[in-house]
């Protein structure tokens, strides 16, 4: 683990993150262990598994605010944990979030949400800061609604927003969670194209929490299994491949949208 | 159905709903059930069943439903709970004569639960243990409000040393909502309490003929102790609590992990800004409730017959500047802690809109526990000092 952050390569490809025998949870309840995963610079990572499983929880693990419970976890070759003030801004400055409840500040207008960051970190003159945040938000479709509150949106106007401020200060790796629950399937898909110009354009890394399918084997490089009841990842791969190919019930059973079908007593 | 073996216990109950009746049949205890296990019919028979299976022992239950018309969740619950206790016993248990409708029901609540074993209530916890929590959760709390004081007196640091990357608006924001607003609450409550001290203390005064005195008592309890304490708890009732339900909202809907992860301290970007606003604005509100308090003190006095400035001057001969500057300093201090106990709450709060109301409830709470502590200690200190 070098502090300087040299990029680990992996057959020729930067390693942007990497968990080895990687275990998160809260305090003494450990949600997801035993994780061994590599993300890719310029792919697009999809953290999948039911409901409650752990996505989020292993999401804030990768970005810092929870302390991984065992393992190790880098990003780009430097570690979240024993960082000081310094290295953690550093590496903070790296990535751009988006949360699962959107987590828009209630008390500042869209634009102002987007403009904190470049304000707090940049010397940018005022003029170029109200620019490049207008630029993100028309970036998202949401032109026109700059001086509105977070509340004063609709579900989806707030998730886009979200993702705005998320790439205000273009990050080399973006987080969503769940940036799609509650899109309608036109806005979603305009999402999955922003994500793909994303990372053809600027060669920008996703880490994506998704439940929605179609966008999964659309823009998804490689999906990360994760299982709630075997508490660790049950397969990693291409999905389409993993649709075809993986013999883990669990992981048929969501790529083909069925119930699980356990012996129930007669 | 043939009643063959001898009837052990009879509790048939004849009304219409659910019955149910227990019997010994080759070494088993058989429960007959019959009718409609819905709600109503299932809250009818079960303490019934529940004696019936005191007397289980280690035999085997047989759960007979041939006379089930009809069972719904809370039936199935009643099943359950029978299968759950005879096998804890150790003698097992079958079902029998379930029909279609019943066994579709069956199957649709929780399998799990029928293969699973019986589940271990949850435990009483004994003196001991719940002592030992109890230390643990004052232990953590003792620890947390540590780093939290070492935080902010870092980060207060931090804004002294680089007063430009103070956010000056919030401060601004934050005064107005915490100072300005107050301004109506506190002229009442201080007037009042000038006027209710006056009128308290006439009457002795009056018996020795000392009611000029009344001036010098309004003056000296208000400047010294009630101006600040006042001002402090009615600040900690207003402004600690929306700190606390503010932030606490932030960190619910996980602004505050935003924040975070965008890289801005949340100790400097959310408590510095309230903090500078309280400690600014607390002690301009004592002052103003000092006054507030004198004027209605004045009312009492004028009432009396005494002219204006006969109160002016004993005022004026009763209270020093240290006497002032000694309440202000305390509002001062009471500031700090109002709005940092406010923070405090706010950013522990858990999970889910009912956290928020628990941390301003705790907000107002300690705040109030923590200034009446330091008016104490100052208590003591100004004693020593001989102030
Ligand atoms: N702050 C917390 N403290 C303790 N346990 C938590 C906390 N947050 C979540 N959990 C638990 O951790 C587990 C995983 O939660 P997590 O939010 O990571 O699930 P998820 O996979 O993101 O689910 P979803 O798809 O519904 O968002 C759950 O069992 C949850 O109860
Ligand atoms: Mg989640």
């Amino acid at each position: 683990m070098s502090a300087e952050g040299t990029t680990p390569k992996d057959e020729g490809r930067d390693v942007v993150i990497r968990a080895r025998g990687l275990a998160v949870g809260y305090g003494k309840t450990v949600v997801q262990r035993d994780l061994d995963f590599d993300v890719y610079r310029g792919e697009v990572f999809v953290l999948l598994g039911g409901s409650g499983c752990g996505k989020s929880t292993v999401l804030k693990t990768m970005i810092g605010l929870l302390v991984p419970l065992d393992g190790t976890l880098e990003l780009t070759g430097a570690s979240f944990v024993g960082a000081d003030a310094k290295e953690r801004a550093r590496l903070l400055r790296k990535i751009g979030v988006t949360y699962q409840s959107g987590a828009l500040f209630g008390s500042m207008t869209i634009l102002e949400n987007v403009s904190l960051a470049l304000q707090e970190f940049t010397d940018l003159p005022a003029e170029a800061i109200d620019l490049v945040a207008r630029m993100k938000l028309g970036l998202v479709g949401l032109r026109g609604s700059e001086d509105k509150l977070p509340a004063e949106l609709s579900g989806g106007m707030r998730k886009r927003a979200a993702i705005a401020r998320a790439m205000a200060m273009d990050p080399e790796v973006l987080f969503l969670d769940e940036p799609q629950a509650g899109l309608d399937p036109v806005t979603s898909a305009e999402l999955d194209h922003l994500v793909q110009s994303l990372v053809r354009d600027l060669g920008m890394t996703f880490v994506i929490v998704t439940h929605e399918m179609a966008s999964v084997f659309a823009i998804a490089d490689r999906v990360l299994f994760l299982d709630k009841d075997r508490r660790t990842a049950v397969a990693i791969g291409n999905p389409h491949d993993l649709a075809r190919d993986s013999e883990d019930p669990m992981v048929k059973s969501f790529f083909h949208r069925e119930p699980l079908s356990e012996g129930r007593p007669a | 159905m043939q009643h063959t073996g001898p009837s052990e216990t009879l509790r048939a109950e004849p009304r219409p709903g659910a019955s149910v009746e227990a019997r010994d049949e080759g070494g088993a205890l058989v429960l007959r059930l019959a009718g409609r296990l819905d709600a109503a019919g299932t809250a009818r028979v079960w303490g019934a069943s529940e004696d019936a299976l005191r007397g289980l022992g280690e035999r085997r239950l047989v759960l007979d439903l041939t006379g089930v018309e009809y069972a719904d969740g809370a039936g199935i619950a009643l099943l359950f709970d029978c299968v759950q206790r005879a096998e804890r016993k150790g003698g097992g248990a079958e079902l029998r004569g379930a029909s279609d409708e019943v066994r579709g029901q069956l199957e649709l609540h929780d399998p799990d639960v029928w293969c699973g074993g019986p589940q271990p209530g949850r435990e009483h916890a004994g003196l001991v243990v719940e002592v030992g929590h109890a230390s643990v959760t004052a232990w953590t709390e003792a620890r947390d409000l540590i780093t939290f004081t070492g935080a902010v007196a870092s980060a207060l640091l931090f804004a002294l040393r680089h007063p430009r990357q103070v956010r000056w608006r919030d401060v601004v924001r934050v005064s107005e909502k915490a100072g300005v607003n107050a301004l109506p609450i506190i002229a009442i409550i201080g007037s009042l309490m000038g006027l209710i001290l006056a009128f308290q203390s006439a009457i002795p005064m009056k018996k020795f003929g000392a009611d000029l005195f009344v001036a010098d008592l309004v003056a000296i309890s208000l400047l010294r102790e009630l101006g600040p304490l006042m001002t402090a708890i009615v600040l900690c009732g207003r402004s600690g609590s929306a700190f606390a339900a503010e932030l606490g909202t932030m960190k619910v809907n996980e602004e505050v992990d935003a924040l975070a992860t965008m890289g801005l301290e949340p100790v400097r970007f959310l408590v510095v800004p309230r903090i500078i606003a309280a400690v600014v604005t607390t002690p301009m509100l004592a002052v103003f409730a000092n006054l507030c308090g004198l004027v209605g003190g004045a009312i009492v006095f004028l009432s009396f017959g005494h002219p204006l400035v006969a109160y002016y001057r004993q005022v004026q001969g009763a209270v020093t500047h240290v006497d002032l500057l000694g309440g202000i300093f305390k509002a001062f201090v009471f500031g700090i802690i109002v709005a940092a106990v406010g923070c405090a709450r706010g950013l522990q709060t858990g999970h889910g809109a009912s956290a928020v109301g628990h941390s301003t409830t705790r907000a107002v709470v300690s705040g109030i526990l923590l200034i009446v502590i330091a008016d104490m200690a100052f208590a003591l200190l100004y004693y020593a000092l001989d102030i």
